[in-house]
């Protein structure tokens, strides 16, 4: 058995707030470089329009301006090890306190309301946060924040396919989705698929899918391939860069899969426009 | 591209096609779900708007707050159809022009037809790039609105597509 280890949560404050900033401010490197040899296959205004994606980012990392005004709802995926103690106070509470302090110091848009369906007020400070916690082995607290625009989140999807649908049904599932999202949700897109689990499992399957960096597949040569086969079809949609025609509707598709039930085969498909914004916090 | 001020002559608004490039320069008004929500109550009661909507121009966006001195934050389009419902009202009422981005209803492109109008459509998830383009920004209407307020935009050089033209031509429909 390991030592316990304590953490007072008022360590996370900090790591949270410019995990923030972060966010909003960096493209992240693997966009930009995927955004950068996609251009040399499009036509000329899809061209202009992945530059001008370019430009912007460079803009707002030097100027720090966020890349888009929509700064999006965090998701927080906490994953505590069970040898960890938390002091100080709550750890959700503290995490909370890392976005409030994040979105107002950095002048991020509060994009939150208090009551989905009657009031709709706006908590002002961009919380809370949608927290998903996991207990694993060892002593170290991870979190995995993502900022979650709505131009995309709206277009996402989950299907209850079931084993006769087979790998025709996914790809029939994700080119419907991406359809449907087409210029709303800012293409090129970022693509994730969950495989596989319960109905909410394939949907948080396929929000860790966007997590992972654009140059690593899956790790199982067969999805691998589906992930290559899956962003061809998708592109030859014509969708292309803010649905203005072209070749570049994705960047990448990424999919995540895990065990499921004998009868079934849930999918879902998490679109995210190409601000892509994802950090992690390790303490 | 072809560099405009607003409000255009009807020659240049005719001359426009879908799918065209623009440089746009003039004043904006800002205005998104909230603002066209009260827009449209003050137009049913008989009020007075807050801002002259004759020739106008509308931008579809929620910025971030202004730091350091500049005029505005991050300033990206939102996705126009969910301003659909309210949309032929304020073009009837005298608006023009629109920019946003995404698709629009079979409404509002009939309304656009009838009045001559043009919806543009700009670059989601550029807000950093954009907000240079703005110079100047006042506060309106709507302030308990924070990002959704009512504020009156001047741009030089704001870049953006002929969405649909006044013919009804749709960029999104392009073969
Ligand atoms: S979908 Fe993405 S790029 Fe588009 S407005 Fe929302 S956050 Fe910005």
């Amino acid at each position: 058995m390991g030592k316990i280890r304590e953490i007072d949560v008022s360590e996370l404050i900090p790591l949270i707030r410019n995990a923030c900033r972060e966010m909003a401010m960096e493209y992240g490197c693997d966009i930009r470089d995927a955004i950068r040899q996609a251009r040399e296959t499009e036509n000329e205004r899809a061209r202009s329009i992945l530059d001008l994606l370019l430009q912007n980012a460079e803009i707002a990392t030097s100027e720090q301006i966020p890349i888009c005004q929509d700064t999006g709802m965090i998701i927080a995926f906490a994953s505590v090890g069970q040898d960890v103690h938390f002091t100080g106070g709550s750890f959700q509470q503290a995490l909370q306190e890392g976005v409030r302090q994040g979105y107002h110091d950095f002048a991020l848009r509060a994009s939150v309301v208090a009551d989905p369906l009657y009031d709709r007020i706006n908590t002002k400070d961009n919380t809370p946060a949608v927290i998903h916690t996991e207990i694993t082995e060892g002593d170290k607290v991870q979190i995995s924040l993502m900022a979650k625009g709505f131009g995309s989140e709206n277009k996402s999807a989950v299907a209850m396919l079931t084993p006769a649908d087979g790998e025709k049904g996914v790809i029939r599932f994700v080119l419907d989705t991406v359809k449907k999202a087409g210029p709303n949700a800012c293409p090129p897109f970022i693509i994730g698929v969950g495989i596989g689990g319960t109905f909410e499992a394939c949907a948080l399957l396929s929000k860790k899918a966007l997590l992972r960096p654009l140059q690593e597949k899956n790790s199982d040569v067969r999805y691998a391939a589906l992930e290559d086969r899956l962003l061809q079809e998708v592109n030859a949609l014509g969708i292309g860069p803010q649905g203005l025609h072209g070749v570049t509707t994705a960047l990448k598709v990424q999919i995540e899969q895990m065990p499921t039930h004998i009868a079934g085969m849930p999918c879902a498909v998490n679109i995210c426009c190409h601000v892509c914004r994802h950090a992690k916090v390790v303490i | 591209m072809k560099k405009l001020t607003l409000p255009l002559s009807m020659e240049e608004r005719r001359g426009l096609r879908a799918g065209e490039g623009v440089l746009l320069s003039g004043t904006v008004y800002t205005a998104r779900d909230a603002a066209h929500k009260r827009l449209h109550e003050m137009i049913l009661n008989g009020e007075e708007l807050p801002f002259d909507l004759h020739e106008a121009c509308i931008y579809y966006v929620g910025p971030t707050p202004a730091t350091q001195g500049r005029p505005i934050g991050s300033a990206g389009p939102t996705t126009s159809s969910r301003m659909d419902p309210y949309t032929p009202e304020l073009i009837h009422h005298g608006l023009r022009y629109m920019i946003g981005k995404g698709r629009r209803s079979e409404e509002v492109k009939e309304a656009i037809r009838q009045y001559d109008a043009i919806y543009f459509v700009t670059v989601g998830g550029a807000g950093a790039l954009l907000s240079h383009c703005v110079k100047k920004r006042r506060m309106v209407a709507f302030e308990d609105l924070l990002a959704e307020a009512v504020t009156e935009l001047y741009v030089e050089d704001f870049p953006c597509y002929v969405g649909i033209d006044r013919y009804g031509n749709d960029i999104y429909d392009e073969e």
